[in-house]
C-alpha cells in the first residue's frame, strides 16, 4: 500500500461512523469526466489517437474544452430514464385510444413517412458518427460530450420507432425504414449527407453535425416536424419530440462551443473551420429542401410557410449568430444569399419533383386543394401563380380524367447532394435549370448549384465515389432494369406504399374510419 | 490533394466510369421550358444509336405526354451540347455527332413555352 492509499485508508477509518461527505458539483463532475482520461504509457498517444491530426486542426490544450451542462453519467441515466417513464405512458395511451384517427386528415402520414424514412435513420447514423468521433478525440472532455450524444442518438432512433411503429398498424409506408435508407432514390440525400460527415475526420464531423447541423439548421428540421405534428393533432410524434427537446438544446449548445473551441486554440484552425461552415452549410440547406416541401405542401394545417421559416430561423437567428462569431474571424456561410433567393421556390419544385415520381416512392402525393393553393399564393406572390400553379392545374386536370401524370424518365442528379437537378437561376431566369459542371480526370461531373460544385472540386477523390441510385439503377445494381424489379428491391408494394394519395389504400381507409368522403 | 485522408495520395475509384454500363453510356437531356417534367433526365444509351433515333424514338417516350410535344417543329429547334450550341447530324451516331458518356443535351422548342406560357 502506497503512501497515499494507507493515509485514505486512515482517515476512512476514522470517519467510518459518519456520513461520506457529498462531493460538490464541480469536484465530482471533475471526477466523473475529466479525471476518466489518463495519457497512455505503453503506446504513443499518437498511436492510440492517430485521426486527431490528418485534418490540420491544432489543439494545444484540451483542458480549454468547456463542457456548458457538466452533467455526469450517473445525472444522465436518472433525467433519461425520467423521460422515458413519461413518454411510454403517453404513447401507451395514444395506442389505447387509437390516437392516429385524431389527426386532421390522412395526408399528414406522409409528413410522418418522410421522417420516420429519412430523419429517424439520420438519428442511428448520428449515434454511429458521435461513438466513433469520441473515440478518436484524445480530449477527455470531448469524449464524454460525444459519448453522450451517441447515446441520445440511440435513444431518438428507438423511441421514434416505438412511437411510429403504432402508425404502422394502419398506414402504408412506414414498414422498413432501415431497409429503405439504404436503397431508396430519395433517401440517399440524407444518407448521402450523413455518411459525408462520417467518413471525414472527426473534427469535421463535429464541426458539420454538432455545429451546422444542430446549431445552426436544427430549427428548420426537427422543429417544423414536431410543430407540424402539434398542429396536426399527432400527439405521440409530439411527445417524443419533447422527449428528445432537452437533448437538442445540449446537442446545440455543444455545437457552438466546439467551434468556439476550435477557434480559441488556433488561429490556423480558423480558414479550416470556415471551410468547414461553408460546406456543411450549403449540405445542411439542401438536405432541408426535404422539409420545405413538408412545410408547404404535406400538412393538412400549415405551421408557416417554408420562406416564413426560413427569413426568422436562418436570416434573423444565424445572422444574429454570425454577428456573434465575427469576433473570431468566421463570416456568413457562403452562398448563404442564394438561399434566401430560392426561398420563394424550393418548395414548389420539390413537390412537383415527388409528383413526378411517387409511383417510385413510399409516400403519397396529392394536387394542394383549392384552399391550399390559394394560401401559396398568398405566402409566394411573386413566384406560385406565375410559375408553378399552371403545372398543378394541368396535373389536377388529367387527374380528374383519371389520367393521373407521371414522368416516364429517371432523373438527372447532383453528383454532391444527390437530389434531382431542379433547382434553377432564380437570379436571372426562373425557369432555367441551374446546371454546373466539372471535368475530373476525363470525366464529367454534374451539379446543381456552386454550392454543391465547389464542395465537389475541394475533393474530388471523395466525390467520384457517389453512390447516386439512378446510376447506379442503370449498371443493373438496383434488382433490375424495370420499375417493379426496382420497387421489389426498394421492398415497396406497387399500389399500396406508392403513387397519388388519392388512389391509395391509405386514403380509402381513412375515410372509412373517419367516416368521411372529402367535399373536393 | 484533392481529399483530406489519412492516407497519403489516396485516390477513389469513380463509381460512374462508362465501363459500368455495359456498353451503354449515360445521356442527360432536357427540354427547356417545360418544366412540368421536374428535373432533367437521364438515360443509359448506345453510342452508335444514331441521332434519328434519339430524337424520333426516345423522346417522343419521354416527353410525349407534354401537350407542347405535338406541337414542335423539328427543323426550328435549337440543340445545345453542355451549354454550347450544337448541331447535331440526323444519320450519324450519337458518338460521332460529340456525345460522350455523361453529356448533357438541351433542346429548345421556339414558341412553346410549356402549360399556360409558365415555362411548365
Amino acid at each position: 500500500m502506497n503512501k497515499q492509499a494507507s493515509d485514505i485508508a486512515m482517515k476512512g477509518a476514522d470517519t467510518a461512523k459518519t456520513t461520506p461527505r457529498k462531493l460538490g458539483l464541480k469536484e465530482r463532475y471533475n471526477l466523473m469526466t475529466r479525471d476518466l482520461g489518463w495519457d497512455t504509457t505503453y503506446q504513443p498517444m499518437d498511436k492510440v489517437f492517430p485521426f486527431d491530426e490528418f485534418e490540420g486542426i491544432k489543439i494545444h490544450d484540451w483542458e480549454g474544452w468547456q463542457d456548458p451542462f457538466r452533467l455526469t453519467m450517473d445525472a444522465y441515466w436518472k433525467f433519461q430514464g425520467e423521460k422515458e417513464r413519461k413518454l411510454y405512458a403517453i404513447i401507451d395511451a395514444f395506442q389505447q385510444n387509437n390516437g392516429h384517427l385524431n389527426v386532421t386528415d390522412g395526408r399528414y402520414i406522409n409528413a410522418l413517412k418522410l421522417f420516420f424514412q429519412g430523419v429517424s435513420p439520420l438519428e442511428y447514423a448520428a449515434s454511429r458518427g458521435y461513438a466513433l468521433a469520441g473515440r478518436n478525440l484524445r480530449g477527455v472532455g470531448a469524449r464524454v460530450a460525444c459519448q453522450m450524444q451517441a447515446i441520445d442518438e440511440l435513444r431518438h432512433a428507438q423511441t421514434q420507432i416505438h412511437t411510429i411503429s403504432h402508425y404502422n398498424k394502419f398506414f402504408s409506408g412506414l414498414h422498413e425504414n432501415v431497409h429503405m435508407y439504404d436503397r431508396v432514390w430519395y433517401l440517399s440525400v440524407p444518407k448521402s449527407y450523413f455518411e459525408d460527415a462520417m467518413t471525414a475526420g472527426p473534427f469535421e464531423f463535429v464541426t458539420s453535425i454538432s455545429f451546422s447541423f444542430e446549431y445552426v439548421l436544427t430549427n428548420l428540421l426537427f422543429m417544423p416536424f414536431m410543430s407540424g405534428a402539434a398542429f396536426n393533432g399527432d400527439m405521440a410524434t409530439v411527445t417524443f419530440g419533447f422527449s428528445a427537446q432537452s437533448d437538442e438544446s445540449r446537442h446545440m449548445t455543444l455545437g457552438l462551443e466546439i467551434v468556439k473551441f476550435l477557434l480559441e486554440q488556433d488561429p490556423a484552425n480558423l480558414p479550416i473551420v470556415q471551410r468547414w461552415i461553408d460546406k456543411w452549410f450549403w449540405r445542411g440547406y439542401r438536405l432541408l429542401a426535404l422539409v420545405a416541401m413538408m412545410m408547404d405542401y404535406m400538412l393538412p394545417k400549415r405551421v408557416m410557410s417554408w420562406s416564413e421559416a426560413w427569413e426568422i430561423y436562418f436570416e434573423k437567428n444565424g445572422g444574429a449568430l454570425f454577428e456573434d462569431l465575427s469576433r473570431y474571424g468566421v463570416r456568413m456561410p457562403k452562398y448563404h444569399e442564394v438561399a434566401q433567393k430560392e426561398k420563394a421556390h424550393l418548395s414548389h419544385q420539390i413537390w412537383s419533383t415527388f409528383y413526378n415520381y411517387s409511383h417510385a416512392a413510399a409516400l403519397h402525393t396529392w394536387i394542394p386543394k383549392d384552399s391550399e393553393k390559394d394560401w401559396l399564393s398568398e405566402k409566394y406572390p411573386d413566384t406560385f401563380d406565375k410559375l408553378y400553379r399552371p403545372r398543378f392545374k394541368h396535373w389536377e386536370d388529367l387527374a380528374k380524367k383519371d389520367e393521373r401524370w407521371f414522368n416516364d424518365g429517371l432523373p438527372m442528379l447532383c453528383q454532391v447532394c444527390q437530389i434531382p437537378m431542379v433547382f434553377t437561376e432564380v437570379d436571372t431566369d426562373p425557369t432555367r435549370i441551374s446546371f454546373r459542371e466539372s471535368d475530373y480526370k476525363g470525366a464529367k461531373y454534374h451539379f446543381c448549384s456552386d454550392g454543391c460544385k465547389d464542395i465537389f472540386d475541394y475533393e474530388p477523390e471523395k466525390y467520384v465515389q457517389a453512390w447516386l441510385p439512378v446510376h447506379q439503377i442503370f449498371q443493373g445494381n438496383c434488382g433490375g432494369a424495370t420499375l417493379p424489379e426496382v420497387l421489389a428491391w426498394y421492398h415497396f408494394e406497387p399500389g399500396v406504399d406508392n403513387g397519388d394519395y388519392d388512389l391509395s389504400p391509405d386514403r380509402a381507409n381513412w375515410d372509412r374510419w373517419t367516416g368521411t368522403r372529402a367535399a373536393d | 490533394m484533392a481529399v483530406k485522408a489519412l492516407a497519403p495520395n489516396y485516390t477513389g475509384v469513380p463509381r460512374d466510369a462508362e465501363e459500368n454500363f455495359h456498353g451503354n453510356r449515360l445521356l442527360y437531356l432536357h427540354w427547356r421550358n417545360h418544366l412540368m417534367f421536374a428535373s432533367p433526365i437521364c438515360i443509359p444509351v448506345p453510342p452508335d444509336m444514331p441521332f434519328a433515333v434519339l430524337r424520333d424514338e426516345v423522346l417522343p417516350g419521354l416527353y410525349g405526354s407534354h401537350p407542347d410535344f405535338d406541337k414542335i417543329d423539328w427543323e426550328k429547334v435549337q440543340w445545345q451540347h453542355g451549354q454550347d450550341d450544337w448541331t447535331p447530324e440526323q444519320a450519324k451516331s450519337l458518338a460521332d455527332n460529340g456525345l460522350v458518356h455523361k453529356s448533357l443535351v438541351q433542346f429548345r422548342t421556339p414558341g412553346l413555352t410549356g402549360i399556360a406560357g409558365s415555362g411548365s
